[in-house]
């Protein structure tokens, strides 16, 4: 007999393990999307339990209430309710608490239980618990809370095989219990009976070891010193960009390699003509040279998931609060504006952590200036055709330094362009309030990670595979189209739509150092930033032939001047042109002038930056 | 809640310097001058664990002007800032 669906939803607090919970049910079926109207992220996975019944799981955001002071909570509330539209009520919640740290969870629990809907209480971390000396009384804890409630060790195997059979047993028989509702948001005084209520049960169901966790005081003396707090803070990003440069190199020049006979084999297999040109040089030398970024998107995401999962992005917050407070910032921009360092688009949607309007619009503002991974190509291959790969004092590389300088000052810029916001346009402003948990420290989990890294790897691919792909066949047929009049003696790129365009904008960007070429590969950098150097490469491969494709690196360094080539880099610091980032903003805010105010403010800047490092470095001598 | 089992006069959170350790006596949103309205913030502070008879303890310090504060709520620890916590009294 083929039973429907069975439809659960996980809810928690924030760092209740919810997420690695979920992994560890669902592994990598996993679907990533958007729920209706609103950018809140929707994860949703399935299983099977162990008698075969299909599940479909839900992780909603973390709440430590129904409220709904987020967009993100007003999700869990309204889906927990079965109000949220399009979605089907979940047949059992899980409420999912950190073992070490039920009070929060167990106030939440009792404010969910009001909804009537069948519910489970997953006390999650288990192990850690009993490591650290808490023991629970999960047969008490069950009858006082009036639900079942089942361990688990998310990150173990087999560890959630309790939550499994339960599951089962709890299916069997859940269309005979009637619902009903009887939600209400809570009144200060309900909610601190409720904590009330959550304190006395925890008392008889749970004894607490003497000491509290010692690792996290130890480590919180050094991370959270003052001063040293900062120095280690500073070290951690430092070392991040070392890692995005040196560590990701042999991968990227394997891939490359990879891609160059690829291209050869094309080049040899195929006659000559419009076919073998598309394949080499639209299709394998641009997409592969938008590919070949893959190792170093997968070190700054892996670096970002193991700081979260190890919880040291609170601290992060901590730190950067009152810091970043002098900008006009809020302490909770910090991550947001860390993700934007991965991608703009994540971390401007990761602004909704972010309660407090004012706050969140200044950061969406800003965000787009921290240096997101699609500058990365263009970065490596300006600064590895320019920069000589040699040591300064010894032991830092000057590639990589001149890559931290580039980081610093999209940083230094978003500080600069926060602080003249908070001075100029928001000037009745009363600054909202910081309050956020800092986690105990977790051994990061690393098979939760590895998913984590998996899924942004995978939505990286499917950007090459469309968004990138198709603006290359584009910029392509407009790099090939006209074809040159029999018996011309000029390259063929010189009487195509993309010289007649690109010298059509030239003049505008002749002030600041930018040829034609610049200004053809600008154009479809519009879809993605990274697009501009695969651009270059079909500009370049196609005026100069096959040997150019193999280094555009190379050819760049012959066809442009020092000046040129620091403006280029002055320019990707605020790069205005990624449409996604725009559009993000723009559902965002929902408003088309904040969309404008960010594309024009940038724009601004950029080609400020541009003129000034053009003509200091023509002044010095680098023209 | 009154409680009687500490000599020590009452005060806000938000003054307490590092290393303080006390007893939660009531909530005041009032005073406190935070951009949440009272209810919304005597909301968040009872979500968070700080309710009558927590002990706290003040962990650490931030270098701006010792702000933000880092307390330890009975076994969690909160991070918030002085303006905030001066709604917190404690003894």
């Amino acid at each position: 007999m083929e039973l429907p669906l069975l439809h659960l939803a996980l809810v928690g607090t924030p760092n209740s393990g919810k997420t690695s919970l979920f992994n560890a049910l669902t592994g990598s079926r996993q679907k990533v999307a958007n729920y209706p109207g609103v950018t809140v992220e929707r994860k949703e996975g399935f299983f099977v339990t162990p008698l075969g019944r299909q599940v479909s799981v839900v992780d909603l955001p973390g709440t430590y209430s129904l409220r709904g002071r987020s967009p993100d909570e007003e999700i869990t509330r309204d889906f927990v309710l079965g109000k949220a539209s399009g979605e089907t009520a979940p047949d059992l919640v899980l409420c999912v608490a950190d073992s070490t740290n039920l009070r929060l969870t167990i106030r939440l629990l009792l404010e969910l239980k009001r909804t009537g809907r069948p519910m489970v209480l997953v006390l999650n971390m288990f192990d850690i618990a009993t490591r650290r000396g808490i023991t629970v009384d999960a047969e008490r804890l069950a009858k006082e809370l009036g639900v079942p409630v089942v361990t688990s060790i998310a990150v173990r195997k087999g560890g959630t095989a309790d939550l499994l059979t339960l599951t089962d047993e709890i299916s069997a028989k859940l269309a005979a219990e009637p619902q009903e509702n009887n939600w209400h948001a809570l009144s200060v005084a309900e909610l601190r009976a409720t904590q009330r209520e959550a304190d006395r049960i925890i008392s008889d169901c749970v004894s607490l070891p003497a000491s509290p966790d010692t690792w996290t005081a130890r480590i919180d003396a050094v991370v959270l010193h003052p001063v040293g707090g900062l120095i280690v803070l500073a070290a951690i990003l430092f070392v991040m960009f070392q890692a995005v440069f040196a560590w990701a190199q042999p991968l990227m020049e394997l891939l490359n390699s990879g891609f160059d006979a690829l291209g050869e084999f094309v080049h040899a297999t195929l006659p000559a003509g419009l076919l073998q040109s598309f394949l080499q040089n639209g299709v394998i030398s641009g997409v592969g040279s938008v590919i070949v970024f893959l190792p170093q998107i997968i070190i700054i995401f892996l670096f970002i998931l193991l700081l979260e999962d190890f919880g040291y992005m609170a601290r992060a917050a901590f730190l950067m609060d009152r810091i970043m407070g002098g900008a006009g910032l809020h302490g909770r921009a910090f991550i947001p504006l860390l993700s934007s360092f991965a991608c703009a688009i994540p971390g401007i949607m990761a602004t909704r952590v972010i309660d407090n309007k004012r706050d969140r619009l200044t950061t969406i503002l800003i965000a787009p200036l921290m240096t997101c991974s699609a500058r990365i190509p263009v970065y490596t291959l300006i600064i590895s055709a320019f920069i000589p790969a040699r040591d300064v004092w010894g032991f830092i590389n000057l590639q990589g330094l001149v890559m931290f300088g580039l980081y610093a000052a999209g940083i230094a810029s978003a500080l600069a362009v926060s602080f003249l916001i908070k001075f100029f346009m928001l000037r009745d402003y009363a600054p909202a309030p910081f309050m956020l948990e800092l986690p105990d420290y977790k051994m990061p989990q690393l098979k939760s990670i590895a998913i984590g890294v998996y899924t942004r790897a995978k939505m990286f691919l499917h950007r090459a595979g469309t968004t990138i792909f198709s603006m290359m066949v584009l910029i392509w047929f407009l790099a090939s189209f006209p074809q040159p009049p029999a018996g011309a003696t000029e390259p063929a790129i010189d009487f195509s739509l993309a010289a007649i365009i690109g010298k059509a904008l030239a003049p505008l960007l002749a002030p600041v150092g930018f040829n034609w070429q610049i200004a053809v590969a600008l154009i479809p950098g519009m879809a993605a930033r990274e697009v501009a150097v695969a651009a270059l490469g079909t500009v370049y491969a196609i005026e100069g032939g096959k040997e150019a494709a193999e280094q555009i690196g190379q050819v760049l360094a012959t066809k442009w001047s020092l000046a040129t080539a620091l403006s280029m880099l002055a320019w990707y610091i605020f790069a205005p042109q990624c449409a996604s980032t725009l559009a993000v903003i723009r559902r965002e805010t929902g408003s088309w002038t904040w969309m404008a105010v960010t594309f024009a403010y940038m724009l601004v800047l950029a080609y400020a930056a541009s003129l000034v490092t053009y003509n200091v470095a023509v002044a010095l001598g680098a023209g | 809640m009154t409680d009687t089992n500490d000599t020590r006069s009452q005060m806000p959170l938000g003054l307490a310097q590092r290393g303080y350790t006390g007893i939660i006596q009531h909530l005041s949103a009032g005073g406190a001058g935070s951009a949440l309205s009272d209810i919304e913030l005597e909301s968040r502070l009872i979500e968070l664990g700080f309710v009558e008879g927590a002990r706290v303890e003040v962990l650490h310090e931030g270098l701006v002007g010792r702000d933000p504060i880092a307390v330890r709520v009975d076994n969690i620890t909160i991070a918030v800032r002085r303006r905030e916590a001066m709604a917190i009294i404690v003894a």
